[in-house]
């Protein structure tokens, strides 16, 4: 019987070490093709070269243009969700009323769950063609539109993180400005925002890491040009978007084409995880603050 | 501190403890504790205890909050050992085997040495199944109509068959404070113990549902060897043969309980059961 | 002094005070209305997908296979496609999920080994889906040899959701009581009777509405079943785990790649599609939490 007790417990350990086993293959899979890659790239080449152009006939290997798109989409949805998302979370912690959250709340997360497939359709053909009235020049594909329609799906994210850090301050603190005569504008901007700095940030952080791993919204809105800009109008391509490209291709496994998949992976998972650990390292900076 | 409350003896000064030895029909020792020391990591929450609980009493630990009679109790059944980071020095045995050697099965130690919280914890299933739940993980019972038969034996012996023998399979938390209390002692009675620990099984209940715990408890010494933790030294006076009485984390005297509350041999207890401080 | 003059002389401090109520309504409105066009844009979202896909949506559609002829395309293999992957992953995600879960809460000693796969399992749920598809490319289907099959798909999106499942799991164990343990590890139970029989039947609502959470979110994801190579054209329903498939988000995405209005008018009624399974499988959670709380611990 007891021995019975200690197959199952080691079984359920074999389930847990499932996720170490998950981060090493993940590693590995890249890096294994990322080195292949290497040997016909030289790393200098890939890093800081300005033109991509793996599946042309005069191969160029520099991932910059790849990383630009990126960059500019996540700037945009940023520079979206992180004041609205801000904002969102002060006016839900500091003055919606108790039927206002009940409502907002489950809309937020209905936001959250829509699949990117169908935000990007959103993008595609609803935003570009509104955006076009407004911006002179705005190309049918292009970084402006999914970057905005990125930067509301994370909003949702930006605030209840925000909100949470929020919800971690004291009341204390809240309650000595409000006794001093402080209004709520002033207590949310002065008081709390501050005091939850690290904890806001923390979410400003992951929710970055996610727009730069967000694939299906600029695959579909974004186009297929790699393009060293910085130009929110005209047709770019991401790291994810140029992956999901090669894939819906017919590249035959070993082939350099196939590793550059590869490459552009293991830099974007280099980037994202850099971010997620930064974003780690201040969320446990902030509870130790408040614990 | 209370106006009127006498400066306690200093702990150096109190003695280890008393026993009686005048009874000449005394009932073998069920439990032998040797010496026992407990740890909560680095803190000792209980120091050289050294008791002899008989068999087909009842025996009451009393003393202030915090004195450690529960972590005494929770010592005898290896509960405790849940706890992760604590240690215990010293010997407990129980029929001559110390409970705490590493070749003891302690899932088997607790069935024999059953235990009921002081609050009670029916599992969210049925009355039948919450007493037939002993009977089944420890394969004691073989087909429906035995483990109905024991279930019934079980719920009779703890006074609670005549009030639900209608709805054995209503679920235990519709049931009152008391009987619910009462379904935990049958559950713990079916998978047939040695001893019975009891931690303040009456101190969320009112008191009427008190009496019949302390009734029940009468009933219950004649097959079972009892050991209750209570703060309600009335309760210990009523119902146990014998008392202990406990001072942070010390043994501080353990005599028949007549001769506790009238005539004790330590200072520091008489002052407890005249309620000079607790 | 007279009417006027106390009306229009205000003492400075008094100023201030307006002047910071003004700043404060001006700001609750700002940040009410940063709420409000959240909400707007999600109703636009709605709007803009009906109205494209509305006329579109019918039996036909729904049992039709994909065409290149738009007006006769329909969803059946895609649809069929996404059914079998979130069967498959949840049939993988929740032992292995739940498992591991268990492990961590009951049966944990606090040790470094089990304080890095917790930050394991929390940097998984952080990584970007298409990486999982890189892995999926990379091991399941290429080195396991399973090639572009239902069950590398599913092998993929059940590791992707697992950290999902394991999150919500740990949570509904830490919410059975400490006492139901200790009464049953009183009456001589061992560790894996007590969580078979007394912890995990407690938990098993919450159990359950993590695991839909995250089967919700598999029904989703396009980039890594694209990257393992499901097909964007598929015109039959996949017949065993090894056969290549296609899923709703892919139908979908290959729908609205194209130029021509009829085929985005598709890829809008593939959207109510997997809009209307999307919410069952969200309504059915809550459902099933309520029914179990209210039979459960009362």
């Amino acid at each position: 019987m007891r021995r019975a007790e200690r197959a199952i417990e080691h079984l359920l350990f074999a389930c847990a070490l499932l996720s170490v086993v998950t981060t090493v293959s993940i590693i590995a899979v890249l890096a294994v093709e990322t080195v292949e890659f290497l040997k016909v790239a030289p790393m200098t080449e890939f890093l800081l070269g300005t033109e991509w152009t793996p599946l042309f006939a005069d191969q160029k290997f520099g991932v910059l243009p790849l990383v630009a798109g990126t960059v500019l989409v996540s700037l945009i949805a940023m520079a979206v969700a992180l004041p609205m998302g801000l904002l969102t979370a002060i006016y839900l912690s500091e003055y919606a009323s108790a039927p206002v959250r009940r409502v907002a709340k489950p809309v937020l997360e209905v936001l959250a769950g829509v699949p990117t497939v169908v935000y990007g359709y959103f993008a595609l053909l609803f935003v570009t063609p509104l955006l076009q009235h407004a911006v002179p020049g705005l190309a049918g594909f292009n970084a402006l539109s999914p970057g905005i329609v990125t930067g509301i799906m994370i909003l949702p994210m930006v605030s209840s993180l925000a909100e949470d850090a929020m919800r971690g301050v004291p009341v204390n603190l809240r309650a000595g400005a409000y006794a001093l005569g402080a209004t709520r504008m002033q207590t949310s901007l002065t008081v709390v925002v501050p005091a939850a700095f690290s904890g806001i940030t923390a979410a400003f952080i992951l929710a970055v890491s996610r727009a730069v791993g967000e694939t299906m919204i600029v695959a579909i809105a974004a186009g297929q040009q790699p393009r060293l800009t910085l130009d929110p109008r005209v047709p770019i391509e991401t790291m994810t978007a140029y992956i999901v490209q090669v894939s819906l291709g017919d590249t035959p496994t070993g082939t350099l084409e196939y590793r550059t998949i590869f490459a552009v992976g293991m830099l974007l998972f280099i980037g994202t995880f850099l971010l997620n650990l930064l974003s780690s390292a201040l969320r446990r900076r902030y509870r130790e603050e408040y614990a | 501190m209370m106006v009127g409350v006498p400066a306690l003896p200093p702990l150096a000064a109190a003695p280890r403890h008393h026993h009686s030895r005048s009874d000449s029909a005394e009932s073998p020792v069920a439990i032998d504790v040797d010496s026992l020391a407990f740890y909560y990591g680095e803190k000792r929450a209980l120091d050289d205890i050294t008791i002899q609980l008989r068999e087909h009493v009842v025996s009451a630990f009393i003393g202030p909050s915090g004195c450690g009679k529960s972590t005494f109790l929770r010592t005898l059944n290896r509960m405790n050992d849940i706890i992760p980071g604590t240690r215990v020095e010293g010997s407990v045995r129980i029929d001559g085997v110390d409970v705490y050697d590493p070749a003891i099965d302690v899932v088997d130690l607790r069935r024999r040495v059953g235990m009921v919280f002081q609050k009670s914890n029916p599992f969210p299933k049925s009355i039948f199944a919450n007493v037939a739940y002993g009977l089944r993980i420890n394969g004691m019972a073989r087909g429906k109509a035995e483990i109905a038969a024991r279930v019934e034996e079980s719920l009779r012996a703890a006074a609670l068959w005549d009030e639900v023998k209608d709805r054995l399979h209503d679920s235990a938390l519709a049931l009152s404070g008391g009987q619910q209390q009462r379904l935990c002692i049958a559950r713990a009675l079916a998978v047939k113990p040695r001893v019975l620990l009891m931690d303040e099984p009456a101190s969320a209940l009112d008191p009427i549902a008190t009496q019949r715990i302390e009734e029940l408890i009468f009933e219950l010494k004649k097959d079972f060897t009892i050991v209750i933790v209570t703060h309600n030294m009335q309760q210990a006076a009523r119902v146990s043969d014998y008392t202990a009485f406990f001072w942070l984390g010390r043994l501080v005297e353990f005599d028949r309980t007549e001769k506790m509350f009238t005539n004790p041999s330590e200072k520091l207890t008489e002052d407890y059961v005249t309620g000079r401080f607790g | 002094m007279n009417a006027v003059t106390a009306a229009t002389i205000r003492p400075p401090v008094e100023r201030a005070v307006a002047r910071r109520r003004r700043r404060d309504r001006t700001f609750r409105l700002l940040a009410q209305s940063a709420l409000w066009l959240a909400l707007a844009v999600l109703a636009a979202l709605l709007m803009s997908v009906v109205s494209g896909g509305w006329e579109r949506l019918s039996w036909d559609f729904i049992t039709s296979y994909p065409s290149r002829r738009a007006a006769a395309a329909g969803i059946y293999p895609a649809l069929a496609g996404s059914m079998f992957l979130v069967v498959l992953t949840g049939a993988l995600a929740l032992p292995l999920g739940v498992g591991a879960a268990l492990y961590l809460e009951e049966y944990g000693r606090g040790t470094r080994l089990e304080r890095l796969i917790e930050i394991n399992i929390a940097n998984l749920a952080a990584v970007p889906s298409i990486i999982y598809g890189l892995l999926g490319l990379g091991l399941f289907v290429r080195a396991l040899a399973m090639e572009r099959s239902l069950l590398a798909g599913a092998c993929t999106l059940a590791l992707l959701v697992l950290p999902i499942v394991i999150l919500a799991t740990r949570e509904a164990l830490r919410a059975v009581p400490k006492s139901l343990r200790e009464a049953s590890y009183a009456l001589g139970a061992t560790k894996w009777q007590t969580v078979w029989h007394q912890v995990l039947p407690v938990a098993f609502p919450g159990i359950l509405t993590g695991l839909i959470l995250a089967l919700s979110r598999a029904i989703g994801e396009t980039a890594p079943l694209i990257t393992i190579g499901a097909l964007t054209y598929v015109p039959f329903v996949p017949d065993s785990i090894w056969s290549p498939f296609t899923a709703l988000p892919i139908q979908i995405f290959n729908w609205v790649s194209r130029p021509q209005t009829a085929f985005l008018q598709n890829a809008a009624a593939g959207i109510l599609v997997l809009l209307a399974v999307l919410l069952t499988m969200n309504s059915a959670a809550i459902w099933l939490r309520d029914r179990f709380q209210k039979q459960g611990v009362s």
